[in-house]
């Protein structure tokens, strides 16, 4: 059960910051996962009135703030123009439109959590959170980094002309990811995101240069049974390694022949 | 703490605790349609409307809804009755303990969108859990409220 003692909406980030320098006080997002805890809070920080809620256009670049939820994500037009949907697919299975009301990507992001679609998806981006003290550091090296008493203020998406593609298997509709594989192509390299594994995300690349121009049924068969090799995978209670490993091999061409599909159409 | 909020078109101030969650708030303030169910973010029995938008009563804390406007089914008798008499003539109401959350997002769905197919249905109430009626009841409930809807010219239904 969660306990709080205070609860505060700070009116600056430097108050947050301040406040969350206790390891007692919580930030507390959307508070989804955090009410699953059982946990005394001294003081929940709550960003709702610091107008972190938009997504906004600056021209090279899209900056979503941290208290967007999942279900902006879903719907809005610039970001699933960007990622032609995919953004909206990898969304749109958890759980319900209310939760994703309520679901912040700042939370989705700053936990690193291992069942995360959110994170698989923007690993592909390429994107950026901007923290607080820490400044601007690529979601890469963020999904890598030790939980810091920090604040995420906004994800940083630049608008490089790309194609993603986003697909995760669920044992049952709304439940975690049993595997989650998001797919980009960027300036002719690709990337291969594979999250849920049950591990945090992972970010692959082509190193053997496996991926010829055209997407050959070949060249999309040799990389996913590379990847699957490469990959660490654990088993949880929604699947094995070696049920996971499948899957990856399954997910990788699948994207990979909708990445064909779609280039082939122009989009 | 003290809190203002505007619950079903009136205006209230209220003391309560900071952990105190919404769904404890609303129904001590008498709105019993508001159901706590799995307690994890995944029935959707405690749907409400906050600003129009349809969110989980069970994972928000009563604080930070000061401010908004809440609504729950108390607030939406007319259109929840003339709802309600298509998902009973389907017997889709069951056991009924899921009933309030489930309409409240299907209006949800509604105002969003006013002929949405049965993949927008099907997608857009995934978070309303029923163990009863294997949802076969409540999608032709929708569908012919919706049709009914369409004949009597009440498409707007905000």
């Amino acid at each position: 059960m969660l306990d709080i003692k205070n609860y505060v909406r700070v009116q600056s980030l430097q108050e947050a910051y301040d406040l969350c320098q206790n390891r007692r006080n919580v930030i507390i997002g959307g508070m989804l996962w955090l009410k699953m805890q059982n946990r005394s809070v001294d003081t929940a920080i709550d960003l709702c009135d610091l107008g972190l809620n938009q997504i906004e256009d600056k021209g090279d670049e899209i900056h979503i703030g941290a208290m967007v939820t999942l279900r902006q994500l879903e719907l809005d037009p610039l970001l699933n123009e960007y990622t032609h949907h995919a953004l909206k697919e990898s969304v749109k299975h958890i759980v319900g439109v209310q939760f994703r009301n309520l679901a912040t990507i700042g939370g989705s992001l700053f936990g690193r959590y291992g069942f995360s679609d959110v994170l698989t998806m923007f690993l592909a981006l390429d994107a950026y959170v901007e923290l607080y003290h820490g400044g601007i550091v690529s979601i890469r090296e963020f999904v890598e980094m030790r939980p810091s008493l920090d604040i995420l203020v906004r994800i940083i998406v630049k608008k490089t002309p790309m194609q993603v593609v986003y697909l995760s298997q669920r044992n049952t509709q709304t439940d975690f990811p049993v595997l989650t594989c998001a797919i980009s192509k960027m300036n002719q390299d690709y990337y291969c995101v594979i999250g849920a594994r049950p591990l945090k995300a992972t970010l692959l690349l082509d190193e053997k240069h496996l991926l010829d121009s055209s997407l050959s049924d070949e060249s999309i068969l040799a990389f996913a049974d590379d990847i699957a090799q490469r990959v660490t995978l654990g088993s949880n209670l929604r699947g094995s390694a070696d049920y996971r490993r499948h899957l990856t091999k399954v997910l990788i061409k699948r994207a990979l022949w909708q990445l064909r599909e779609e280039h082939n159409h122009g989009n | 703490m003290e809190i203002k909020i505007n619950l079903n078109g009136k205006d209230i101030v209220s003391t309560i605790e900071p952990d105190t969650l919404l769904i404890d708030f609303l129904r001590q303030q008498g709105c019993l349609s508001v159901k706590r169910g799995c307690d994890t973010s995944n029935c959707g029995l405690c749907t409400v409307f906050q600003d129009d938008q349809p969110i989980l009563s069970c994972s928000v804390l009563a604080a930070r809804a000061a401010g908004h406007k809440i609504v729950t089914l108390e607030g939406m008798q007319k259109e929840a009755q003339g709802f309600a008499e298509f998902i009973a003539d389907q017997g889709a109401e069951q056991c009924g303990f899921c009933n309030p959350g489930m309409m409240m997002n299907a209006m949800a769905l509604l105002r969003e969108n006013d002929d949405p197919s049965d993949e927008d249905i099907l997608n857009y109430l995934a978070g309303n859990l029923c163990r009863c009626s294997g949802y076969e009841g409540q999608l032709r409930g929708i569908k012919n409220y919706i049709a009914y809807l369409k004949r009597s010219g009440k498409e707007d239904l905000s």
